[in-house]
């Protein structure tokens, strides 16, 4: 469930960024890496559970699916919020200091 | 366990590297056809910024890893930070667990890169190819 929440994370981010670049000042490309990289890292923890566990692994208890996506959806919030103060820290389109240098 | 520990190293190992070579590489200019109609000359993709592509997605996956092992309880904000580190059984097959999966991460990790590499090559010989059918 966490490779799945992960994985659709980062489709997703990476249709935004490839619709509105190469103008877009989002600063969108650190959450495509977070979420491509974590995608690629639990697809071999994926991969080692199957080998571990076979057909099984397909099989997860509702409890545990539960828990995974909430894991899966706390990582994605977690990666949004890297991105978000990210984003204000670098202030590529100068907003936050246009707000804080403002003339009287 | 820790297997997010085995990125963290290899992105840091990786983004020293590509501060090394930055210093190196001559920044040297091709012509390029990005739309198929006009020609551009842009700076050819240094090295270094290919390896910053290797370095982001292992940093970038660790951080969120670590945030799980964190969720699991194996990481803790306080000393020794490593629960596994405790008891010595735990201490082993987390070491186990870095010489396998975090390795195996590392290594799938560096693949995709490879396929980058090997992409990006390609679209960049092909805009090369395109620039230079349209200067005859």
């Amino acid at each position: 469930m966490c490779l799945l929440t992960a994985i659709f994370a980062a489709v997703i981010t990476t249709a935004i960024w490839y619709k509105n670049s190469p103008e877009s000042k989002m600063n969108l490309g650190i959450l495509c890496w977070m979420y491509w990289g974590a995608s690629i890292m639990w697809l071999v923890d994926a991969i080692a559970e199957y080998i571990e566990l076979g057909a099984e692994y397909f099989k997860p208890e509702p409890k545990e699916m539960l828990n995974d996506l909430f894991l899966g959806l706390s990582v994605v919030a977690l990666a949004l919020v890297i991105w978000i103060v990210t984003l204000l820290i670098k202030d590529p389109k100068g907003v936050i200091k246009a707000k804080l240098f403002r003339k009287k | 366990m820790a297997c997010f520990l085995d990125s963290v190293v290899s992105s840091a190992v990786v983004k020293v590297a590509s501060k090394i070579v930055e210093k190196k590489e001559n920044k040297r200019e091709i012509e390029v056809s990005l739309d198929g109609q006009t020609v551009d000359t842009v700076k050819k993709i240094p090295f270094s910024r290919k390896l910053g592509w290797l370095s982001k997605l292992q940093m970038g996956g660790a951080v969120l890893l670590a945030f799980e092992h964190v969720w699991h309880g194996e990481v803790v904000p306080w000393f020794p930070f490593l629960t596994a580190t405790v008891n010595h059984a735990d201490t082993m097959e987390m070491l186990h667990e870095m010489a396998t999966t975090g390795l195996a991460m590392v290594g799938l990790t560096t693949a995709v890169w490879v396929g980058m590499l090997l992409v990006s090559s390609a679209i960049e010989k092909k805009a090369v190819k395109e620039a230079k059918a349209l200067n005859k």
